[in-house]
């Protein structure tokens, strides 16, 4: 059996359509929002400001802190529960590790920046989109970060490599899905989580694959950032 | 042979490159990768000379010593008053700093400052931890009663002052309100006129939201005579 004609019938190597805008949220300090086919994220920024619970307070550098949630109505399932899961807990925590190598808190020890990821409509890869609206979010909101962070899944239902994965691939019975978050001038990887079983060889179609889609989201981060400052 | 990327004036986003060869600095906002130098943050190129720098069009403000900002009290210490300065960091007034009047140790501290005061202080000290010391000692420097205050984006506080403050000067002059700008984005307005006070506020809000347009002043001149009797309802924004 084989994978010839992907569900939705785009090529083997083809993204699903992606838009981007920033400064979507007026009372937060930087945000962004991101779709990537039928997959939605909104990213607001906030601070830096002062951090509470203070223990938590870093004397030699800010601090970074994720908040991933799914919205109750967003996917196209079941209800999904309201509040955090010990599945939006590990994306925050994921997420918080894919965008700290990019963002430089030395200069606000003792603060923190928030950052809020909210999905209001999903069809697999939101933390992908989720980190791809933060990091608008976060260059809007004017912190220092030394490049942009641009993410996407990639995987493999039955013997195709295949990328940006939906919902319906996503849930194959024989699939597989790799999100990877990447740094886009040093490409140096951020995120990388796998279910399933890969060869090595397949891996590194993989990367390739999301290299290429990464110069696209890049584009298009680009784009959404310079078009709200744009003078007319 | 060295080569600017970027165009002077251009907006650029973390990780772009703005140019290339040894010939050019990196200044503010910028760092050199090989032979590379790139953004790192968003903001507005500026290139003098062979330095290139950006400067920022967003984010909180930054305590920086000798501004003078407008804070309000938070909390009532031991020998002073701790003061929001619309940033991460709150700031302290000491009591030497506070008047020119001698304050005895254990005095009661609320009868110059109460908790939610507003003050338009300067800061004389940031340290590297950003411990931040107040002062209000200084011209113009006091304590604001009445009057509304009105929150706006940091980066735009040049803007609204204009130039040897010749904005904030024309708006004074059509609504007759008294307006304090302080760089941390706080601003101060009172007038006698409700509606022509909340022209000032609608008038301030425009050039926040517009600051980035050519022909700014006239914009905001023509607004300002569309308006002349002052505006009664508030805008959605």
């Amino acid at each position: 059996m084989s994978y010839d004609k992907r569900f939705d019938g785009r090529k083997f190597d083809e993204t699903r359509p992606m838009e981007a805008k920033a400064g979507v949220i007026p009372r937060a300090v930087g945000s962004g929002w991101f779709k990537i086919g039928n997959t939605e994220a909104y990213a607001a920024v906030y601070g830096p400001r002062e951090m509470f619970p203070k223990f938590m307070q870093d004397p030699q550098k800010g601090v970074l802190r994720c908040n991933y949630n799914m919205m109750p109505f967003s996917s196209g399932g079941e209800r999904v529960r309201p509040g955090p899961s010990r599945r939006s807990k590990e994306i925050s925590f994921v997420m918080e590790r894919a965008l700290r190598p990019v963002v430089d808190l030395t200069e606000f020890p003792n603060a923190v920046v928030d950052v809020f990821i909210e999905l209001p409509q999903t069809d697999a890869g939101t933390r992908c989109a989720g980190i791809c609206a933060a990091s608008i979010a976060l260059a809007d909101a004017g912190i220092p970060m030394k490049d942009m962070v641009c993410a996407i899944s990639a995987g493999r239902v039955i013997d195709k490599m295949i990328i940006d994965l939906n919902y319906e691939e996503d849930s194959h019975e024989d699939g597989v899905d790799i999100p990877i978050a990447m740094l886009h001038n040093s490409k140096q990887i951020s995120l990388l989580q796998m279910d399933g079983e890969l060869s090595v060889e397949q891996l590194k179609t993989a990367m390739k694959m999301v290299e290429k889609a990464c110069e696209q989201i890049f584009e298009v981060q680009k784009a959404a950032l310079k078009k709200k400052f744009e003078v007319q | 042979m060295g080569e600017i990327v970027v165009k002077e004036k251009d907006v650029v986003v973390p990780g772009e490159t703005l140019a290339t060869g040894m010939d050019f600095l990196p200044s503010f906002g910028t760092y050199r990768e090989g032979d590379k130098i790139l953004a790192s943050r968003l903001g507005l190129v500026n290139v003098e000379g062979k330095v290139i720098k950006l400067v920022p069009l967003s984010g909180v403000y930054h305590p920086k010593r000798g501004d003078t900002i407008i804070g309000f009290v938070r909390e009532i210490l031991l020998a002073g008053w701790r003061v929001d300065t619309n940033s991460a960091y709150s700031a302290v007034l000491g009591l030497k700093d506070a008047s020119p009047e001698f304050i005895a140790r254990g005095a009661d501290l609320t009868k110059y400052f109460e908790i939610g005061d507003y003050i338009m202080a300067k800061i004389i000290n940031v340290t590297s931890q950003n411990l931040v010391d107040l002062t209000l000692n200084g011209p113009g420097l006091r304590k604001l009663t009445g009057g509304r205050k009105i929150m706006v984006n940091a980066n735009k506080v040049p803007r609204i002052i204009g130039k040897q403050g010749s904005m904030v000067s024309m708006i004074k002059d059509f609504t007759n309100c008294r307006i304090l700008v302080g760089q941390n984005g706080v601003v101060w307005i009172s007038g006698e006129d409700p509606a022509k006070e909340l022209l000032a506020v609608e008038t301030i809000k425009k050039i926040e939201r517009e600051s980035h347009l050519s022909g700014l002043t006239d914009a905001i001149k023509a607004f300002l005579e569309q308006h002349k009797d002052g505006i009664t309802v508030p805008s959605d924004n």
